[in-house]
């Protein structure tokens, strides 16, 4: 059984609904990230799920229980802030040991927890600071020990990163993978960068406009986009227009001069979805110009006119000689390299 | 020739030096003569009019003696005068203080446009003079008579009606009233700067409402709540018309005392030790207060 489980909950603000239809069961130590762009209701449903904002529909339930009958109080869940809301008129341990004391862990307890709590963070003898005497790393740091030093049963990460800077961001990343595998807390990370949620995350529930778009693992989400907002929102992709040709025996799947056999359970107009890294330059394929290619050290970029449309392509540098800008190609990849929706090309 | 060569970059160097030098005084010139020619030179001249003498028949006598201080420090009348004005300032003070952080609190928490509402609500009074506010109050402590006294009576929480003219209750009551929009904007700019998702972090660990209110709001809005008490305080210890409305020539406060000596008994020596005592006792106080608290939350806010 999910030990978190979200059952088709939805939120509603006046008429405007923010969110709709959400499920989503979590497993017990999973890392799961909420994926996608503002106002997609992702920080709506993690309110939900921390209690800030009454659920309009659906119910919550953790170990079987219905959460949304507990007072956000009472929930035991970390949570961390985008803005960390930190206790400014306490020092790191103060912050930290606040939870402890609403739980009444005796004194000598919380002492040591709280140590081991900094320690863990890698804050170690910044007991004393005060929140506005430490950069915003170290504040981050501090907001993740004060959530998980209570032992959560899920922590809730709010956009944690967003306010740091790119390289103490992949710091992070590292850091807070390697303490969540170690304590094996379920984790939820509200986020609207995907590289932070493919690196960190064991299933990604990418969402747009208050419905969830695809749920999967971040392979999955990467080489099977379910739709053509997750393809396009994670990562780089081609889409191109094709037709699904009956007429031949077998039917084949035609992309202006590139073809292949035809997939079963597709008909008519529908769209291939291919990874910029996965096409190559072959002797048979889409028909395309190369219109400008901007080397960036350990591949290559090509942007490409093709006959259907504009097309993204990287390469290796593998020491290969590469095609240089003006040259007519032929794009190929394999069939099992791209992904294929029903309809027209977004 | 060589001479005039080898000096000339030297000079035009001091010249150059000397203007940067001079700049900032003839900027601030205008600002400080004005600052000088209304505060600093009436300031001083009080001062020394209070070292002079004065006599019913005499008038003022530029002479340099003791006779008013020494008055004001032996006589308990003045003791009396100023242990009150203290009195009824830091009594208005903590009825500001004790109303005024939760009404900004909850002000705080409002919905935009109620929120709005209620802003002009509390700051509306501040464009109505101090002495139409005072007047309003008398009209409604006025005498046995007055809507306080009945209201109180027919709630049934008092059986004979209170005193609130001339006395340092009416004085109290007003002076909160007419001071509270100080405080209220104090806390209110103190609240500006809390994290509007501290008080979720709180209760996701585990905190109930009064504790967040006590351990986490509290605390942060206390400079605001302070620095509105400095200022209140100190509008109150000096102010003039509501104690002259409501206490009138019976309940005297230092200002008022100060004016009577001036304006009535025109013992102008005495009525300037006065003034000069209540501004040197104020200044104490503010000056003194205010190291205090940013000493004390210097760690916290800086």
């Amino acid at each position: 059984m999910a030990y978190l489980e979200l059952d088709r909950i939805g939120k509603q603000f006046g008429t405007q609904t923010v969110v709709d239809e959400f499920s989503l069961a979590v497993g017990k130590g999973e890392f799961i990230s909420f994926l996608g762009p503002s106002g997609c209701g992702k920080t709506t449903t993690l309110q939900m799920i921390a209690g800030f904002l009454d659920p309009s529909r659906g119910a919550i339930r953790l170990e079987g229980r219905d959460l949304t009958a507990i007072h956000p109080a009472q929930r035991g869940l970390g949570i961390v802030f985008q803005s960390y809301a930190l206790f400014p008129h306490m020092t790191a341990a103060e912050n930290v040991a606040f939870g402890l004391e609403m739980r009444k862990v005796p004194r000598a307890e919380r002492a040591e927890r709280v140590r081991a709590a900094l320690a863990m963070v890698g804050l170690a003898g910044y007991e004393e600071r005060y929140p506005r005497r430490m950069s915003g790393g170290q504040q981050q740091r501090v907001a993740l020990a004060r959530a998980l030093v209570i032992r959560p049963s899920v922590l809730l990460l709010d956009e944690p990163l967003s306010n740091l800077d790119a390289k103490l961001r992949e710091d992070m990343q590292i850091e807070l993978r390697q303490i969540q595998r170690t304590l094996g807390t379920t984790t939820i990370l509200v986020t609207h960068d995907q590289n932070e949620a493919m690196s960190l995350s064991d299933r990604i529930v990418v969402m747009s406009q208050g419905r969830i778009e695809q749920i999967g693992t971040p392979q999955e989400t990467y080489e099977r986009p379910a739709s053509a907002f997750v393809s396009q929102f994670l990562g780089k992709t081609n889409d191109f227009a094709a037709t699904i040709d009956r007429s031949a025996t077998p039917a084949r799947l035609v992309a202006g001069s590139w073809s292949a056999p035809a997939p079963a359970g597709f008909n008519g107009r529908v769209t291939i979805s291919v990874r910029p890294e996965r096409i190559g330059f072959g002797d048979a394929g889409l028909a395309a110009n190369i219109v400008t290619r901007i080397f960036q050290g350990n591949h290559w970029l090509f942007q490409c006119e093709s006959e259907c449309g504009p097309a993204i392509v990287i390469r290796q540098n593998d020491g290969q000689a590469q095609p240089s800008e003006g040259d007519a190609v032929r794009l190929a990849w394999r069939p099992e390299d791209m992904s294929l929706r029903a309809g027209g090309a977004a | 020739m060589s001479a005039v060569v080898e000096t000339a970059p030297a000079s035009a160097a001091a010249t150059a030096d000397e203007r940067a030098v001079r700049a900032p005084w003839a900027l601030t010139a205008p600002a400080l003569m004005l600052f000088v020619g209304v505060l600093v030179i009436p300031l001083v001249m009080t001062l020394m009019l209070s070292f002079h003498d004065w006599g019913q028949y005499k008038g003022i006598e530029s002479v340099f003696i003791l006779k008013n201080w020494r008055e004001i420090a032996t006589d308990p009348y003045y003791a009396e005068m100023f242990w009150r004005t203290f009195r009824i300032a830091l009594l208005a003070t903590l009825i500001t203080a004790v109303l005024g952080a939760p009404e900004a609190y909850i002000l705080n928490r409002m919905s935009g446009r109620w929120k709005g509402i209620f802003l002009l609500l509390i700051l509306g009074p501040l464009l109505i003079s101090v002495v139409a506010r005072t007047l309003g109050w008398a009209l409604l402590f006025g005498g046995n008579n007055g809507l306080v006294n009945k209201l109180l009576m027919s709630l049934g929480l008092i059986r004979v009606p209170l005193p609130f003219m001339f006395t340092e209750t009416g004085m109290v009551v007003a002076l909160a009233h007419v001071m509270m929009p100080f405080m209220v904007l104090s806390v209110w700019a103190a609240l500006q700067r809390v994290d509007p998702q501290i008080e979720n972090a709180a209760m996701s660990l585990g905190a109930g409402s009064f504790t967040i209110i006590r351990r986490i709001v509290m605390p942060q809005i206390m400079p605001g709540v302070l620095s509105g008490a400095i200022i209140v305080f100190s509008l109150s210890a000096s102010a003039f018309a509501t104690p002259a409305i409501i206490g009138g020539r019976r309940l005297k406060v230092a200002a008022t005392l100060a004016y009577d000596e001036f304006l009535n008994t025109l013992n102008w020596p005495l009525g300037a030790a006065v003034a000069v005592l209540l501004l040197a006792a104020l200044a104490l106080i503010v000056v003194g207060s205010n190291a205090l608290i940013e000493r004390r939350y210097a760690e916290v806010f800086r």
